[in-house]
This record gives structure tokens, sequence and C-alpha cells, in this order.
């Protein structure tokens, strides 16, 4: 099956023709497929926000091609804005955007764009406020009187709304509490599961693209050095070092436990995983009171 | 467009002898050409101040790309001008038809009307090209320090000056990024009729007010903290001194004035 979303030899390069020109990305070919989960990893300057606002048609490349079902979206005026309410783009600090009266209407924002009856946009909030965890009281409410992390999931139920068949999200969790992240997360799971929606998450947090993604996509220097699983990804610790990436906490105490001499595998990056590998080791030891 | 494209008041870094000069002087120049502009009469005077010009862009390195972007918002009140000036001079008619009449005068005024506000553009974008915004404050704030006396709040004035200066990137970037996700929720800014598109403008402003007032109060709260109370008695980090450099400069921009005003006074 051919990737529902697709980028071939992209390059952008910014302010083109000034003393302040910049290569964002180099040549970067990359691909998601329908209803995967994926995240996209790199530090800061990498080129992965400008990579993701490629995706739905906000920058234009300065060549190389972007390709939603097999397909350029640049190819007309009508197809550039069709993709962009197909491919749902969460932005940095998302709260900031909100600008309605009410909670209900800024959330129906997008919905009204793509010109959808009365009805069919009611629907879409409200299944939109569910996915986020907003109670309905909430929706009549002033969205600047909410608090941060419930404006973040107002804003991320503006996107989900327009109900896109790809949801990229930069940083959903940055600058919240644990407790809040844990469920902005959750909410996403619920969507990327009950739509079967391909998930596209950007960040730098590894323990967090480790316990979500199925895929992990690594970004440096605006080009894509490898890709793959957590484990394969986790496994070459010493190339996302110097990357400037680091690993889980996980990944580097198993690390450690193998030059120990310990017999573990190297592919562990979650904490439930190290737990059944320990158990695993101690259940080959003998006399272990483990089962 | 993308609007960081706007050059608008953009500083271009460079070590030219235009960006080493004195803000002050800068400043100053720019009041004695302007001046030179305005006393040009006819050609000669116009050749003039026009050499002036292009020695001080060969001088700052400056692109003559980006001096040409600087004049695409003026496009409309140039080709007004040069309209105007084309068919209401009286002088001596080469066409007419209908109401229009086209006078000989009024060609030579029309193209020198266009020149002039080209230079003035040019001019102002120079320094703004070749000074930092902040230096361009600093040199304001030493300039206007006599009006203190009249109690003209003037550290205070250049201080706003040069928060509002600081922010305008800033705000810009914020203005791309809001817009960016606006369009990400189908918004469009760009089609439809006056009415629509103000409309449209409603999910930018609000937002882009909202984080405005969150960055003033965010920036009173820094500065206070960092115990800023005014003007009084405040030294600086850069000094502004004048070198030879400077003098030569002002003098050149003070002969100029005094030359073209000569030249304009024989109707040259």
């Amino acid at each position: 099956m051919p990737p529902i979303l697709e980028t071939r030899q992209l390059h952008h390069l910014y302010s083109a023709g000034t003393p302040f020109a910049h290569a964002a990305l180099r040549g970067v070919d990359f691909a998601a497929q329908a209803g995967e989960y994926l995240a996209i990893i790199g530090r800061t300057g990498s080129g992965k926000s400008t990579l993701i606002q490629h995706l739905n048609g906000l920058l234009k490349p300065t060549s190389g091609q972007v390709l939603f079902d097999g397909e350029d979206i640049w190819e007309s005026k009508q197809r550039t804005r069709a993709v962009r309410f197909q491919v749902g783009l969460v932005f940095q600090y998302p709260e900031y955007q909100l600008f309605e009266e009410t909670v209900y209407r800024d959330i129906a924002f997008g919905p009204k764009n793509m010109g959808l009856d009365e009805g069919e946009v009611d629907r879409r909030v409200r299944q939109a406020a569910r996915f986020v965890g907003l109670d309905e009281p909430v929706l009549d409410k002033s969205p600047f009187d909410l608090s941060g992390g419930q404006k973040r999931r107002v804003a991320i139920a503006g996107v989900i709304a327009m109900e896109p068949q790809v949801l990229i999200l930069d940083e959903p969790t940055a600058g919240l509490d644990p407790a809040g992240s844990a469920q902005i997360l959750d909410n996403i799971r619920t969507y990327h599961r009950e739509k079967g929606a391909t998930v596209i998450l950007v960040s730098h947090s590894m323990e967090e693209v480790a316990r979500e993604a199925g895929r992990l996509v690594v970004i440096s220097q605006g080009c894509i050095p490898f890709s793959g699983p957590p484990a394969q990804v986790f496994a070459r610790g010493e190339q996302l070092e110097a990357l400037g990436l680091g690993v889980p906490a996980m990944t580097r105490v198993f690390a450690r436990l193998r030059a120990m001499g310990l017999d573990v595998p190297a592919g562990v990056y979650t904490v439930a995983q190290a737990r059944d590998a320990v158990l695993a080791v101690l259940a080959r030891k003998e006399g272990s009171p483990w089962p | 467009m993308a609007l960081k494209d706007i050059t608008l008041g953009q500083f271009f870094p460079g070590s030219s002898p235009i960006h080493r000069l004195d803000p002050r002087a800068k400043l100053i120049g720019l009041v004695l050409y302007i001046v030179a502009l305005f006393l040009a009469g006819r050609w000669v005077s116009y050749l003039v101040v026009f050499l002036a010009l292009a020695l001080v862009v060969a001088l700052s390195t400056v692109r003559l790309r980006a001096l040409v972007r600087g004049m695409k918002p003026v496009l409309f009140l140039l080709a007004f001008t040069a309209v105007l000036n084309l068919f209401y001079t009286p002088g001596r008619p080469l066409v007419s038809f209908w109401i229009f009449t086209i006078t000989d005068e009024g060609v030579v005024r029309s193209i020198l009307m266009v020149a002039r506000i080209l230079m003035l553009i040019s001019c102002t974008f120079l320094l703004t090209y070749t000074t930092s915004p902040l230096a361009l404050t600093d040199g304001l704030e030493s300039l206007l320090s006599p009006l203190k006396r009249v109690r003209l709040p003037v550290h205070e004035l250049s201080m706003i000056m040069s928060i509002a200066l600081r922010f305008v990137p800033t705000l810009i970037e914020e203005t791309d990024k809001i817009m960016s996700a606006q369009r990400a929720r189908g918004a469009d800014f760009d089609s439809g009729g006056l009415v629509r598109k103000a409309k449209a403008l409603i999910p930018l402003l609000v937002p882009l007010f909202i984080s405005a007032f969150r960055r003033a109060d965010e920036l009173a709260t820094a500065m206070e903290c960092r115990c800023y109370h005014g003007g009084e008695g405040r030294t600086r980090l850069h000094q502004l001194r004048f070198g030879p450099g400077d003098g030569l400069f002002m003098a050149a921009a003070l002969s100029l004035a005094v030359g073209v005003g000569v030249l304009a006074h024989f109707g040259w």
C-alpha cells in the first residue's frame, strides 16, 4: 500500500536571497503509512517544525514534492486547501491561537471552514470535546477562563473536530505537568485507535515517544539519518547522543547492565519491558524466589 | 509572500563604512539629505543628489535588490503622483485628448517627483538597513536630549521606541505562527472581498493582542525585577562617540544641502 503522506527530495530554504538565507531541509524523503503512530525526534533547529509544516501545505517546498494519497498537494489551490483538512496540524502551544468567545465556537472554527452544515458541525464539536475529555458545561465557557491544560485540550479538539486522516502534533505536552501530559497523550491514543487515523508526534522527550509511537523518525540538520521501530532506533544510542538526542532512561540502564556483563536484551526502552527483562534474568537464576 | 520578507525598518548587519558611522551622524546626514532633496530644482541638482545617494549605497554594500523590494508598498503612491503631475501641470501642451492634456512641464514634473519620492524612500531605508534599531534609538535619544530641559521625557520615549522596535520581529514571527495555525484550521486570509478579508483577520488579531499584552506584562515584571526606574542616573554600555569619519560625513551632507540649494537658486 502506498504511504498516505510522503515527501520526495524535499528541500526548504528560509529567507532565500537575503543574508539570512538558511537551509532548513536538505532532501528529506519521509513517508507515513495509513494508520501508523510515528514520532519525529530531533533537537531544536533540526528542521522538524519545518518538515511538518510542509506536510499540510503551510510551507511550499523550495524544491521537491509532498504527496498525500499519492498526489502532489500543490497541484491546485483547491487541493492544497482540501489537504489542510485531511492533515490536521496542532502547533506548539496551540492554546495561544484560541480567539472565540466560547469553547464551542472555537472548536467549531475548523469544521465551519470546511463548509459543513450546522448539524454535522455540532456532532463533530461534541465528539472532539469528548475525545479530549472536555465536559459539556465547559463548551459554553470562554476559552480564556480555562486552565493551561484545558486550553490546550480545547485547541487540540479544534483540530480533531476536522476529523483529519492524519493528525500531526508539535510537542503537544510541552510545559504541562505530568498528569496533564499523560491525559493529552491518552486523548491522542484514543483518537488514533478509534478513528484509525495516522498520528505523527513531534517531541524531544524520548520517554514519551518510546511509550507512544510505533516508529521513530530521527531528524538532524535537515536530513533523516535513520528511522525504525523504537527498539531499533534506541539500540543506536551512541549515534543518537552524537546527534544531540538522548535515549530513554531504561535504555541507558540496560546498556550499562550489558556493559557490566549481564545477559539482558539491547532493545529495552520502557519500564514494563525492563521489568520483564529483569524477571527473565532472575528466573534463569537458580534458587530465585521469582517464578 | 511570507511576512518575514517585509523589509520595513529591517536591519542588515554589516561592517561597511556606513554601518560603522555614529547613528547620530547618520540621522543628521539623513535630515540634511532630505533638505537637499526638497531644495533640488531641476535636472542638475537632481543629478547631484542622485549621485550622492548612489555613492552612499555603494559604500553601504546594501544590495540593490533589498532597496528595490522596499519600494513595493509605495508603488501606488508613485503611480498616483506621476499621474497627478502629468495631467495637472500647466505648460506647453504635448498631447491632448478629451479633458486630459499632457504638457511638457507635466512630463518633467512627474519624472522629477517620482525620482524625489524614490530617493526619499531609499535614503530612509538605507538608514534602517545599516543601523541597528538599538543604535538608532540611542542616537535619537542623544540628539533629542536637549529637549529634557522643557520636560519632555526623552529617555522614556526612546525606551518605548526601543521596546517597540525590539518587538516588531517578535510580533511578526508570532503573526506568522498564528496565521499558520489558523490556516491549518482552514482559515482563508487571501480571498474574498474587503469585508470578508477584514472578518478573516479576527482569528488572527485576537490571539495576537492577547499575546502582546501578555508579553508587555512579562516584560514590565522583568524590568522591575532588574530595578529599572527610568533614565535618571543610568549609564550606558555602548557610549556614542563621534569619530573623524562622522565629521566628514556630516560635513559632506551639509555641503550637499547648501550646494543643491545654490544650484536650485540659479534655476538648475
